[in-house]
């Protein structure tokens, strides 16, 4: 190739010495500013490999002079945001759980952020809206299975309910009657709870069921259907239904019973964060 | 100017091209992949994993065989939104005992990298029946049909063996009791000592509450024991790492 010294007339620029069928190639040479970046690309990822970690050694990588790790930077990072939040969690954490809603600085702070925490991890069952789904209670509402004071919600959302994680975990069980009830007295006693809330129902067998529930469902929900919170016994004589207040539905949880589980967020979510979802459910209307 | 002069040499010799391009191209490999195999940062030993229990197993066979990957990544990058969201960023020996791995590309869905525990059984069969009924706003299809779909454990003992010749450490009696821990995990009734001693953490529930053991079962086991390996109360990984 270097023997082909040959200028092109028309250009006045070398060839590369190749020819194909009497069309030759120039040899145009690469634009300088192309040339020098390219050049300084080369500098930079020399510098690039002395300030980060680069080359693989014996057992582990340079360091590189900056000291950069990706989860060293994550871990940095964090910490920058967590000791921005720092007084703000502080003063909730050691406020009593009452008073921070009214709190000026804390009360925004836990609702917006309560918001946050319920969006990312509660909506899933509870909804986005918080107005529950069939198995999964509306948050709107002033019925509550477990209490609706601040307390009490704080305690369900730190243990969950029914989980195996969590030995504080909240805990009761309906028994299924599908084995120590005849049909009739199951019948019976489906009409009985339709008439505790003035749904429709057949007046006769409602009068047969009113012993088999004082028998048999009246020490969790009342006589009178009214719950007990104490042992998250739903309420039977209002018209709101986890699962659905159709005689079949009925029939179906008599039969079969309800166990809803709610698994405790003590561990996935500081004590700062359940707080402040607590303040946010407490005050999404129904809280007392 | 000889170098040129041997570079026309090359050019025109397309076999010795090609056995100069290939190894121009084997360099450029060794060097980024080799350091993987031995760097101490990259084989992190993380106490708690395990290998999954056999219908853990069969779950993750069914979360391939219906494309999970393709809309849910298995992957918490170490970046402070996705640490705040999921949980604790991915650790590479999480997922030692993954073959394949199911780290995932495209997240259409949420990252289930750590979705174990994190709602009840009841919910993940209410959400696998029918995903609007719990999220109105998803895009989920629906999987009902895993709740019809019985499975039994007759080749499971195969499946775990098969996974120890890729080097899960499956031990003899694992793979002899492969049958019975399948059954055990999703019976609340049954002695599930031995297994739990054999797979540490394993949630033991009738996960689709119905008689029957099917699909349904066995990818919610997957599910519930995702990320949880790992105990991040007493595990702090290395910073620098």
């Amino acid at each position: 190739m270097s023997d082909h010294k040959e200028i092109d007339q028309a250009t006045g620029t070398d060839t590369t010495g190749h020819e194909w069928d009497g069309i030759k190639e120039l040899n145009t040479p690469l634009p300088r500013w192309w040339l020098w970046t390219f050049y300084g690309t080369v500098i930079w990822a020399f510098a690039y490999m002395v300030a980060y970690p680069a080359w693989p050694m014996l057992t582990e990588a340079t360091a590189g002079v900056l000291g950069y790790s990706s989860r060293g930077e994550v871990a940095e990072e964090i910490d920058r945001f967590r000791a921005m939040n720092a007084p703000l969690d502080e003063g909730i954490v050691n406020a009593e759980l009452t008073e921070i809603a009214a709190h000026p600085e804390l009360g925004p702070y836990a609702i917006n952020g309560g918001a946050a925490v319920f969006r990312t991890y509660c909506a899933q069952c509870h909804g986005s809206g918080a107005a529950g789904a069939k198995g999964y209670p509306n948050l709107l509402d002033d019925d509550w299975l477990w209490g609706g004071d601040i307390e009490a919600i704080h305690t369900t959302i730190a243990h969950g309910i029914r989980n195996e994680q969590d030995p504080d975990a909240r805990f009761s069980e309906m028994p299924a009657f599908d084995d120590q009830l005849s049909d009739e007295e199951i019948a019976a006693v489906v009409q009985h709870v339709l008439s505790l809330s003035g749904a429709e129902h057949d007046a006769a067998a409602a009068t047969a069921g009113a012993e088999v529930f004082a028998d048999n469902c009246a020490a969790c929900h009342g006589d009178g259907g009214e719950g007990n919170i104490d042992l998250g016994a739903p309420t039977l004589s209002d018209a709101i239904w986890l699962y659905g207040g159709s005689p079949e539905t009925i029939e179906e949880t008599v039969r079969y019973s309800r166990a809803g589980v709610m698994p405790p967020w003590t561990g996935r979510l500081t004590e700062a964060q359940i707080r402040q979802v607590a303040v946010y459910v407490h005050g999404l209307g129904g809280g007392e | 100017m000889a170098l040129i002069d041997k570079h026309k040499h090359v050019e025109r010799n397309a076999t010795l091209l090609f056995v100069l391009s290939f190894l121009v191209v084997t360099v450029g490999g060794i060097v980024e992949i080799t350091p993987l195999f031995y760097l101490e940062n990259t084989i992190e030993k993380v106490e708690g994993v395990r290998p999954y229990s056999p219908l853990e197993m069969e779950g993750r066979n069914i979360y391939i065989r219906e494309g999970c990957y393709t809309c849910h990544s298995q992957m918490i990058r170490p970046m402070r939104d996705e640490v705040e969201r999921y949980g604790h960023y991915s650790l590479a020996a999480e997922s030692m005992y993954d073959h394949p791995f199911q780290w995932g590309s495209k997240r259409t869905g949420p990252d289930l990298a750590r979705v174990g525990g994190r709602y009840s059984n009841e919910w993940h069969v209410d959400h696998l029946m029918a995903p609007q009924s719990v999220v109105p706003e998803s895009v989920m299809p629906q999987y009902a049909f895993l709740m019809e779909k019985r499975i039994e454990p007759e080749f499971i003992a195969d499946v775990l063996e098969t996974n120890r010749t890729v080097g899960v450490p499956y031990t003899d009696e694992m793979i002899a009791e492969a049958k019975a821990d399948f059954r055990a995990q999703a019976n609340p009734d049954a002695d599930t000592d031995a297994l739990l001693e054999r797979y540490p953490g394993a949630v033991v529930a009738n996960f689709d509450g119905q008689p029957e053991l099917t699909e349904m079962d066995a990818l919610i086991a997957y599910l519930q024991v995702l990320g949880t390996m790992v105990d991040f109360s007493t595990f702090t990984p290395d910073a620098s790492r």
